[in-house]
């Protein structure tokens, strides 16, 4: 029991440096000049690069948990995709303030009409609502539907991930371009979702069963 | 006798290399402390890393505005060869070699052949062009090119009248180009021109920068140079140059037609996908400044495309 708890502490600070250490090194690399000629780009891509990272790392709990039966894990998930919701909103605030200076009449009018721009942000508004309702006091209130309401991200992780393809300059449905990298954040995604499928889970934990009875043997 | 020399013992290029920029670096540093002792300061050239090879003005284009740094001109590039990194292909490069260098030319002329760089600045001697370099990706900068007018190498090698267009190739070697062991890219890189744009005036064939050769980040041996056009289309580390009949292929058309097309004349009329063509930031400055039709060449070269919808011929 006591040992859990240190478990579960030392966890719970890993997360939290996982967090904190991307915006630190960003801050870094601005002062020491170190965002490429064009920062304003770096710090957009290199936001919604660990957006998608953490709303990726809190998809990855869950079937974790249940492959290594670590259920401290499975309380990690909040905090994790939180941390995305943190950059996600660094992101879009870099896009309207830093890039484009708050011109809504030119966002609207030139940008703001764009497909992988109306993914980014049905994805950020999609978002929104679990960051809000992921304190203590919402879960309780909401009960059931608290878990229902979370289960957007089922719908959200595909919609940053077809985002962050439409952003590389390529084709995706040719293969063709600048696409390793959301190719696979793409595979990992759809990974994470699949193991979830009832019959997938199933398979999965039976295995599992199977390897620890045999090891036990 | 002649005496062996083990090759140990002649000095690496990086050496020499460094110690030149040792003494240019001691020469400007000397030049400097004469001038701020007069109370005038020295004109700022490259950063820390660069050595830049000045030559000691202020540079800016026809419209005044500055030059972008050596040092921003020579981290920051797009050239998916080595990386799609822009920061990281300045490392990525440092021992490509970008001498001697070597191109050939031919398809429908009377006169092929093959050249070297070293060759063609003897016969079309070098001048300085200083011009905005627009990206499709929507930021900009002024870079003063060393280059020649691809005309004069193309009027050299005769065109037949069958000759409609030109083709150019860069080189393809996976071992010193890693991006191009990369399967989503159909390498090499292609691009092509219409002849009457390869043969306009501003069409150059750069071989350096600010003054110096032209570093290998920066398409060194030789590059195209169209000011007028998405930076995409000025092909770097040109190995051939292919008078055809037929409107050629090129790499970015052929990954992704519907965005980029043959044509990529700088226009914020033409929507992109991803992109904003409307604005754009100049490398260096903060807020985005409106992108000039043709990139502000309209003067010069609108005419080359009366009559044509721009808009269908992205």
């Amino acid at each position: 029991m006591k040992r859990d708890f240190a478990g579960h502490a030392l966890l719970q600070i890993l997360v939290h440096l996982a967090g904190a250490l991307p915006l630190l090194w960003l801050v870094m690399d601005f002062f020491t000049a170190n965002l490429t000629a064009n920062p304003i780009q770096a710090i957009e891509q290199r936001t919604g690069l660990t957006a998608v990272s953490f709303l990726a790392a809190s998809l990855a709990c869950t079937p974790l948990a249940w492959l290594t039966g670590w259920k401290n894990l499975t309380q990690r998930r909040k905090a994790l995709g939180n941390y995305g919701f943190f950059y996600a909103a660094l992101h879009l605030l870099t896009f309207f303030i830093l890039d484009y200076g708050l011109d809504f009449a030119a966002i609207w009018g030139d940008v703001g009409k764009k497909a992988y721009i109306l993914i980014g942000a049905a994805a950020f508004l999609l978002l929104l609502p679990l960051a809000v309702t992921s304190f203590n006091y919402w879960m309780k209130r909401l009960g059931k539907n608290w878990k229902r309401l979370h289960r957007l991200v089922y719908i959200i992780s595909p919609l940053v991930v077809l985002h962050f393809f439409m952003a590389k300059k390529g084709d995706f449905l040719r293969l063709s371009g600048d696409i390793l990298q959301p190719l696979a954040f793409a595979a990992l995604v759809a990974l994470l979702l699949i193991l979830r499928l009832p019959p997938v889970k199933q398979a999965l934990l039976q295995l599992k069963s199977k390897i620890t009875r045999g090891a036990a043997v | 006798m002649i005496p062996k020399i083990s090759s140990s013992e002649i000095t690496p290029k990086s050496v020499y290399l460094s110690r030149r920029d040792f003494i240019k670096a001691a020469g400007v540093l000397a030049g400097s402390l004469a001038l701020t002792a007069c109370g005038v300061a020295a004109p700022e050239t490259a950063g820390p890393t660069s050595a830049a090879p000045a030559d000691g003005t202020a540079k800016s284009d026809e419209k005044g505005s500055p030059a972008t740094s050596y040092r921003d001109i020579t981290t920051y590039n797009n050239y998916y060869e080595f990386t799609t990194d822009k920061a990281g292909v300045a490392d990525l490069s440092k021992n490509f070699a970008t001498r001697p260098w070597e191109i050939e030319v031919g398809g429908l002329v009377n006169n092929p052949g093959k050249f070297s760089v070293d060759d063609l600045v003897k016969k079309f001697p070098p001048e300085e062009r200083i011009y905005r370099l627009r990206c499709v990706e929507a930021w900009s900068m002024v870079i003063p090119w060393v280059g020649f007018p691809l005309a004069g190498l193309l009027s050299a090698v005769e065109p037949t009248s069958a000759a409609k267009y030109v083709r150019f190739e860069s080189i393809f070697k996976p071992e010193e180009l890693p991006g191009q062991k990369e399967p989503w890219y159909p390498w090499p890189y292609q691009e092509g021109l219409r002849l009457d744009e390869a043969m306009h005036d501003l069409t150059i064939l750069a071989t350096g920068l600010y003054g110096g050769e032209l570093p290998a980040q920066n398409g060194g041996g030789l590059r195209l140079v169209v000011p007028w056009k998405y930076g995409f289309k000025s092909i770097k580390a040109i190995v051939k140059i292919e008078l055809t009949a037929e409107q050629p292929a090129t790499l970015w058309s052929s990954i992704a037609p519907n965005e980029y097309g043959f044509y990529a004349n700088v226009n914020p009329q033409v929507d992109h996908p991803r992109w904003s063509q409307k604005t754009e930031r100049r490398i260096g400055e903060l807020s985005r400044q409106a992108t000039h039709m043709f990139n502000g060449y309209a003067e010069q070269v609108a005419s080359l495309y009366d009559g044509m919808d721009l808009a269908k011929n992205y």
